[in-house]
């Protein structure tokens, strides 16, 4: 579809090489197997396809279709017009990892600006060039917490409050690791805890102990107590951030983190039913060397013009071989210059206010929806843009009628919480107009009378 | 001239994009928990397009040039992915939409992985790992899972042949197995003499990149395979070449157990300067039931007039979650749209055309440069970069010389087991003229190399920097414009 | 090359000066030589740890490579040197003095009877290189 080659060129070629036919180049392949019959549609022509791809898009209902009220994880925001005009340059889109660094500027300044600008959003000293997403970026913190006690403290302390999806890639990642301890998140741990409940479980066996903040209800909270309780027990500290909520909120390196992770979808990365996505890591300069991944540096060439190199390279796979910490050889490079383009358009005041918007539209919706009879709010704690919901019946059936509202209801915490059951978390963001929060407001109280 | 940075570019009081006021009464902000300073730069749009544009013309890249970076299959990337990526149906779907809203997406989902599995003959398939290396490390959880679920618990090996990616290794160490590592024999296929000695029964199993590194196809891959299997481990197969294999030969025919793709690689989406990649993972049926969910399948089935109602299903002995949600369902629609595209011949055509070129490309160099394995290849091959009669060059000076003839280098000092080693991997997207183009620079700079090679040490000449100090990189480590701190 | 002849030497490019029950580890002239510009020094063990033959006591970085430092003796750590964290640079300009690694108290030198002297290291690089 794509190869360029004419019948005489590849007559000319197959002659330089000296055999006969193409064919003649598979011989190595045991013969039994060679050249399997494939059970594929026939091809499409490029118009064709942008039709069938059309149609498939077509047969789903989007956030532009539906005022969405869901976030768990994942957040509706705007996306200025200028971020995807800059991923698309196949200058950065069709490049390869910068190992090359005189052909590679371009990439490896954009992701020395993302580090710069994540350090700075989370008030840490250091950023990576990042990690796959949310989930694993909080994996790699427990695996770096890991080697950092040399595999002497063996236990993990999570609490029920961090994404479900987070705690569960944790355990994948760390089933290897011999002797490993996950507490804190059992499922009959009450969801509503504060960060102090978890102060009996840190001990001196203490590797990491990982809290989200805004938690997965949306709740705020100030660790600096369980930071220095953590700290007393000589263990690390994780925190799992919403890049958004930091727009207008306190920093985790003003609370006393080690390590600050956390899910980059909202600055500027497109929902697209899950991925790609942004795993932020973030440190303090004490640990730069234990982190996993790339890091980019700033330095000079051999006419002292300053330039950019990957650094550190001797911690990685490809170096390292078994000895290494982890074996991420990329970054999600194009989706950290989205997030650079989204940071460097709203800078200081535009992400701040893109944050109020998304904290007043919420706290709007939550007192309305407070009043309605048979619902009430669980919050115990000041929130940012998400907040839970008791509801009168089953969350599945509320977002049936929302649907045929047009409203993408809020997420059942029933799946990952048994005792959340007809509990719902709705998240507000600046994308919600009144109209759609009164809108859910009224579709809600008349679900409440049927 | 260099590019200023985005905190250098900034002016204080400037924006870049403004909101609408908000239409809700405002509430209190709780005082005590807000930050003080938020110490991002302001700036114009058009500050910002011009300092990203100015950017991306310091990158090399596809578009603008020839990209032989072995083992890395840098094949064009077709624009029309980017269209289908974008599209508002896929691109503003929420991950956890109610499975009826988004049929669309997991219709996809299904086919791509149904063709996958067709492709590389495995019984199962899951879409959610994130990228090669994440791939691997979900085969290698479920080889472990596999042996433990038989509870099997003295399996603590897994064999790794020499040329293999770092990627391997540290995979294994990361998944708590001993690396052995496994010698290649004088045609570079894996040492069979070798192999036997260490196939025990603590082998978990063998990680195999076929066609290897060294772009050769694995002459005894079935023998391997047996060896392994007879005592009761496991092939892993490193998907990393799989471009060669298209509709030649499938991995799951073969006997791997397990595998992983990259869409990036082998199904054209953007490597994007070093991601998002894509790593789906193949499973042999024996397997299938310890993949990451959750996977798509069809929950009811349909019939002349109604689709099939697609749902997402967790296998049951699943090692757990290794991402949020189901994978980069963005590089999914791309991978899908490039399938669709090809069809089952123009798929084997990708493959015969990546394996002609790798070997025309082969026969215009051979005799200039040493081949460390001198065979019909498959997709890429390894030269070496030095000459006896030339000690001071080394392959990184060609490969930096290379970028004086605008092109980018091959892979450098990789595989290790070849001595300074250059390592090409031309793709079946590039033209003969390309070709030619390039073998008449490899040429010329192995004549440079003789005649004057202080202009290769001092290459590259026409770069918008020369050779960098990593050192100082290293030891001085500033790995952040500007922190509010430090500046005041 | 440097290669004292007061040392004995490991395989992997370690070198051990033994005085009275201390023995001082170091890596060799032509290891660093090999690894190039070294820019972190990290040594993973402290005073009064126990170390066995063969464990690893350092782990040195380039901008290319990475290398382990084992120590070919056993005994218990008496001082490692703190400095290098500050100058890893000294691994490349005095690899047999400033660059000393860590001080271990043995007990057994027997250990130390399989090293090889500075003559049989000296020929054991040279038909390493190519």
């Amino acid at each position: 579809m794509f190869v360029p080659h004419t019948d005489t060129e590849r007559e000319q070629m197959l002659r330089s090489i000296g055999v006969g036919s193409v064919e003649k180049l598979f011989d190595a392949v045991p013969s039994k197997y060679r050249f399997p019959k494939l059970d594929l549609p026939q091809a499409l022509t490029e118009m064709e396809a942008m039709q069938q791809l059309t149609d498939l898009s077509l047969a789903n209902e989007s956030a532009r279709d539906l005022a969405c009220f869901l976030g768990a994880g994942a957040y509706n925001h705007y996306i200025p017009a200028a971020v995807d005009s800059i991923i698309r340059r196949g200058e950065f889109l069709t490049a390869y990892t910068p190992y090359q660094p005189e052909v590679s500027q371009g990439t490896l300044q954009a992701i020395f600006e993302y580090q710069s600008l994540i350090t700075n959003l989370t008030g840490m000293d250091v950023s990576n060039a990042s990690h796959y997403d949310g989930a694993t970026a909080t994996a790699e913190a427990a695996v770096m917490a890991y080697h950092n006690f040399r595999g002497r403290r063996q236990k993990f302390v999570l609490s029920p409050t961090v994404n479900p999806q987070y705690r569960e890639t944790l355990r994948t990642y760390l089933q290897g690791y011999e002797g490993i301890e996950v507490v804190g998140d059992e499922k009959d741990a009450d969801p509503f805890l504060r960060p102090e409940d978890l102060f009996s479980l840190i001990d001196q066996n203490t590797a990491l102990v990982v809290v989200q903040y805004p938690d997965f209800f949306g709740r705020i909270f100030d660790y600096t107590a369980l930071a220095q309780k953590v700290h007393e027990a000589g263990a690390l500290f994780a925190v799992a951030v919403n890049p958004m909520a930091l727009g207008l909120f306190k920093t985790p390196g003003e609370f006393g983190a080690d390590i600050v992770v956390g899910e980059g979808q909202p600055l500027g990365i497109p929902m697209s039913f899950g991925g790609p996505y942004l795993g932020i890591f973030a440190t303090r300069s004490e640990f730069v060397r234990k982190i996993s991944g790339r890091l980019v540096g700033e330095t000079v060439d051999g006419n002292g013009r300053r330039g950019y190199v990957l650094t550190l390279t001797a911690r990685e796979q490809h170096i390292r071989r078994e000895r290494a910490t982890s074996n991420i050889c990329t970054n999600q490079g194009l989706i950290a210059l989205a997030s650079t383009v989204y940071m460097s358009l709203l800078g200081k005041n535009g992400l701040r206010e893109v944050a109020e918007l998304c904290y007043h539209k919420a706290h709007y919706a939550a007192e309305k929806i407070g009043a309605i009879p048979g619902y009430s709010l669980c919050a115990n704690a000041p929130f940012f843009h998400e907040f839970l919901v008791c509801c009168p019946i089953p969350v599945e059936e509320i977002n049936l009628h929302l649907l045929d509202h047009g409203i993408l209801g809020g997420y059942d915490l029933g799946k990952d919480y048994p005792s959340l059951k007809n509990h719902m978390l709705i998240a507000v963001t600046e994308m919600n107009t009144k109209e759609d929060i009164d809108m859910l407001c009224e579709v809600l109280e008349e679900v409440s009378h049927e | 001239m260099s590019e200023p940075t985005i905190y250098e570019l900034s002016s204080p009081g400037r924006r870049g994009v403004r909101y609408p006021a908000s239409d809700v009464p405002l509430s209190p902000l709780p005082e005590d928990c807000l930050r003080k300073d938020l110490p991002l730069p302001e700036l114009s749009e058009l500050d910002v397009i011009r300092h990203f544009t100015n950017l991306s013309k310091l990158n090399y890249s596809i578009d603008s040039g020839y990209y032989p970076l072995g083992s890395c299959t840098m094949k064009y990337n077709p624009k029309i992915n980017e269209e289908t990526a974008r599209l508002p149906g896929f691109a503003f779907t929420h991950p956890l939409q109610p499975v009826e809203t988004v049929q669309g997406n997991l219709a996809l989902m299904f086919e791509l992985q149904e063709w996958l599995k067709e492709i590389s003959g495995f019984a199962s398939v899951s879409l959610q790992p994130a990228a090669g290396a994440h791939g691997e490390f979900t085969g290698v959880m479920i080889i472990r899972a596999y042996h433990l679920s038989r509870n099997d618990t003295k399996r603590t090996k897994m064999l790794i042949p020499d040329s293999a990616h770092g990627t391997n290794p540290a995979t294994s160490a990361m998944s708590g197995f001993e690396v052995v590592g496994i010698p290649s024999d004088a045609r570079g296929n894996v040492d069979l003499e070798a192999l036997k000695k260490v196939c025990d029964d603590q082998v978990a199993g063998l990680m195999l990149t076929n066609p290897n590194t060294l772009g050769l196809f694995e002459e005894n891959i079935l023998e391997v395979i047996q060896m392994v299997h007879n005592v009761g481990g496991l092939v892993y197969g490193d998907g990393a070449n799989l471009n060669a294999l298209l509709g030649i030969a499938r991995p799951g025919d073969l006997g791997i157990d397990v595998m992983h793709f990259n869409l990036h690689k082998t199904f054209s989406t953007p490597h994007g300067g070093g991601g998002p990649g894509s790593g789906p993972v193949g499973v042999a049926k024996h397997l299938a039931d310890f993949l990451p969910g959750p996977i798509v399948d069809i929950i009811e089935e349909g019939d002349d007039d109604t689709p099939p109602l697609y749902g997402l299903v967790t296998p049951p002995k699943t090692i757990g979650r290794v991402k949020s949600f189901y994978g980069h369902f963005g590089m999914m629609v791309r991978a899908y749209t490039y399938i669709a595209m090809h069809g089952p011949d123009g798929i084997r055509q990708i493959a015969e055309n990546a394996v002609l070129n790798a070997n025309y490309l082969l026969s215009l160099l051979r005799g200039k440069y040493h081949l460390a394995y001198d065979r019909i290849c498959m997709h890429e091959f390894v030269l070496e970069g030095r000459w006896d009669d030339a000690p001071e060059v080394h392959a990184l000076d060609i490969s930096k010389r290379l970028m004086d003839y605008n092109f980018h280098p091959p892979t450098n000092y990789f595989p290790l087991i070849v001595h300074e080693a250059l390592m090409i991997e031309p793709t079946e997207t590039e033209n003969k003229q390309t070709l030619d183009a390039f073998a008449e620079a490899m040429l010329k700079i192995a004549e440079e190399a003789h005649s004057n090679p202080q202009v290769l040490k001092d290459a590259p000449h026409n770069t918008p920097v020369g050779r960098l100090d990593e050192v100082k990189a290293a030891k001085e480590l500033v790995l952040c414009c500007w922190i509010p701190e430090k500046d005041a | 090359m440097n290669t004292p002849a007061n040392l004995k030497y490991t395989q992997s490019d370690e070198w051990v000066q033994l005085d009275g029950n201390i023995a001082t580890i170091g890596i060799t002239d032509y290891a660093q030589e090999q690894l190039s510009d070294i820019v972190y020094v990290e040594i993973t063990v402290a005073s009064g740890d126990d170390v066995k033959k063969n464990s690893l006591v350092a782990t040195l970085e380039s901008v290319k490579a990475a290398a382990d430092v084992n120590t070919p003796v056993s005994g218990t750590v008496l001082e490692v040197n703190e400095e290098l964290g500050n100058t890893p640079e000294a691994v490349n300009s005095d690899p047999y003095g400033k660059a000393w690694l860590v001080k271990l108290e043995i007990k057994d030198p027997s250990e130390l009877n399989s090293l090889m002297d500075a003559s049989a290291y000296e020929s054991y690089c040279s038909n390493r290189s190519h």
